[in-house]
């Protein structure tokens, strides 16, 4: 740490002591942060590596690394299509679906709300907001029985409307966009109103416009959260061909049939898009997350 | 006549007075269906000793009573040690490496990032299947094979109380890693860069600046993540059904939230399971305001 000086010009002057400590920080810096990305980058590998060889070789040796020619091809792929009548395909389209509508419904109501409690003084604004605050706090985990009885009651059971239900309003999103639209400029409301435009009118037409980079944020950040959640679908859903991929691919865990040559490349199809996605736009990703951190 | 009581309904609606109510009006809704109703339903089912959704009596804090059991305890303890190693890898670990990562003079950090942050791109499932099989029994599995290198014997990771929690520990740091970087690096962004020049020429060295400038800084960041740390802990689920699905023999690995499913959806015992869930919401509570307490949070807020 200590070389930050020398690098940024520093006028004092520059011991040969201390030259030399830099250099040695700067080879241990790039060796710490060299372990852990491998760390982080070796269940890519592995994933990609054993989706192309045989289930029975992950079944027999475990973990292998090695990249193996003469026993890789593409068949688990194809089985992907065909192996137990293509209900592969069905997760994979569930999941797709109940992504796109999850972040549909919820980034359109999360950012009208958190829009509405930052542009205008109301009564209830603060108890609103506080709300939304102590909802953050809530782990969804403990209310979902009493989830579970309300969409059995609801005779949304099963169904992509059941998934999305609980997620509907995310108080993140909500606390997100609010922060946000604090950003707007106010004179563009009295602008609007001049113009003849309604309420409504000044959101759609010329507030929204100006919240896309919030947005992008958000719709990335609750698509991947739509696209990894587990627990409440595994809840809500019941029957196989409804079953999203965190779940289906968990169900093929068991070492039986040709469930582990599905596993490993219905994995690594599962994780493609998002990579993709983030490699493409990943400011996006960041500028989401980084928002609760830093209020005010 | 129809068309001037249309004119009237949706002048009301569009009036600056009304307006905000129908933006915020969503929230509210979600609120009273989502929270407030099951809220209500749990502790009331939490009260009731339930065999199907019409077949209920009321038997009083008997579910409460119940939770007095070992399976309870095992729970309780697990989710409490998963919740305080996490925050003891997952705090000191990503200030260290986003300090790394902020240091201007650090080669290839575009790509460091990147690669930190990828594992938060996946589902704990996929996350799962790699550390199952690196944490398998067999000698040959990675894990052992490391050990190994250091001459220890080979472990049956999974089965072992306290290799059991390392495991956890391990996947819950490898997805979140590159998640906690990213907060702290905002954190680090955001300090004013004259303080440590001002640190330098009073002479402080890397330590003192550290401490003194870095550490302070973060306090509100160090407190949002100890804050969602708590959350993610005590709700831990997925990791643990990653590893063991629902059966965990001699309760390793079982969570509160995990005891919370294998007694509502595995053995249908809905009243005792939103004890559980009843219980567990007022832990998070107390929790959490021990930790905003200890922290300063409150403190900060009269000044």
């Amino acid at each position: 740490m200590n070389y930050q000086i020398e690098k940024n010009g520093n006028p004092f002057e520059i011991k040969e002591k201390k030259l030399q400590k830099g250099k040695w920080a700067r080879v241990i810096t790039f060796l710490m942060l060299l372990f852990f990305s491998i760390f982080a980058l070796v269940p890519f590998y592995f994933m990609l590596v054993s989706s192309f060889k045989p289930g029975s070789e992950l079944i027999r040796y475990g973990i292998n690394l090695k990249l193996q020619p003469e026993i890789m091809s593409l068949k688990n792929y194809f089985l992907l299509f065909t192996g137990k009548e293509g209900i592969y395909l069905h997760w994979y389209k569930n999941s797709v679906l109940i992504t796109f509508f999850q972040t549909l419904v919820a980034v359109f109501l999360s950012a009208a709300v958190g829009y509405g409690l930052a542009i205008y003084r109301f009564r209830g604004r603060n108890l609103i907001f506080i709300t939304v605050l102590i909802v953050m706090m809530v782990p969804i985990e403990i209310l979902m029985l009493p989830l579970y009885e309300l969409i059995v009651r609801l005779r949304i059971i099963d169904t992509y409307a059941g998934v999305i239900l609980p997620f509907a309003v995310p108080p993140f999103a909500v606390f997100f966009f609010r922060q946000y639209a604090l950003g707007l400029p106010r004179d563009l409301l009295d602008a609007g109103r001049i113009d003849g435009c309604s309420e409504y009118g000044i959101y759609f037409k010329i507030m929204m416009p100006l919240m896309k980079p919030a947005f992008g944020a958000i719709i990335i950040l609750q698509a991947m959260f739509s696209w990894n959640s587990l627990v409440w679908p595994l809840i809500a859903l019941r029957s196989n061909e409804h079953m999203t991929l965190p779940i289906g691919l968990s169900s093929l865990i068991t070492p039986y049939g040709h469930n582990y040559d599905m596993l490993m490349a219905g994995a690594v199809l599962s994780v493609l898009p998002i990579i993709i996605i983030y490699i493409l736009n990943q400011k996006a990703f960041i500028s989401g997350l980084t928002i609760g951190a830093i209020k005010e | 006549m129809s068309k001037m009581k249309k004119t009237l309904v949706s002048s009301f609606f569009s009036s600056p007075k009304i307006a905000p109510y129908v933006f915020v009006a969503p929230f509210i809704l979600f609120f009273l269906v989502c929270y407030v109703y099951p809220f209500i339903k749990t502790i009331e089912m939490s009260m009731e000793q339930i065999f199907g959704f019409n077949d209920v009596t009321f038997i009083g804090f008997d579910n409460y009573r119940r939770l007095n059991n070992v399976h309870f305890f095992n729970a309780l303890k697990t989710t409490t040690a998963y919740t305080f190693w996490t925050i003891m890898v997952l705090i000191p670990l990503p200030i260290i490496l986003a300090v790394l990562l902020n240091n201007p003079a650090t080669k290839g950090k575009s790509f460091f990032k990147s690669a930190l942050f990828m594992p938060a791109l996946t589902s704990v499932i996929v996350a799962g299947i790699f550390f199952r099989y690196s944490f398998g029994e067999q000698a040959t599995t990675l894990v052992n094979a490391i050990t190994g290198l250091f001459g220890m014997e080979p472990r049956i990771w999974l089965q072992e109380r306290g290799s059991a929690m390392f495991a956890l520990v391990v996947l819950c740091t490898w997805r979140w890693l590159g998640v906690n970087i990213v907060y702290f690096l905002s954190g680090l962004q955001a300090i004013p860069q004259e303080l440590y020049e001002a640190a330098a020429i009073d002479g402080a060295n890397a330590w003192d600046r550290f401490f003194q400038i870095t550490l302070p800084h973060l306090k509100p960041v160090i407190i949002y993540v100890v804050t969602i740390s708590i959350h993610g802990g005590y709700s831990m689920f997925a990791e643990s059904f990653a590893y063991w699905q629902t059966h965990t023999p001699g309760d390793i690995g079982m969570t509160i939230v995990s005891y919370l499913y294998q007694m509502g959806f595995n053995d249908f015992d809905m009243g005792f399971a939103s004890a559980i869930g009843v219980t567990l919401l007022f832990i998070v509570m107390v929790v959490n305001l021990i930790q905003l307490t200890v922290m300063g949070f409150f403190k900060k807020e009269v000044n």
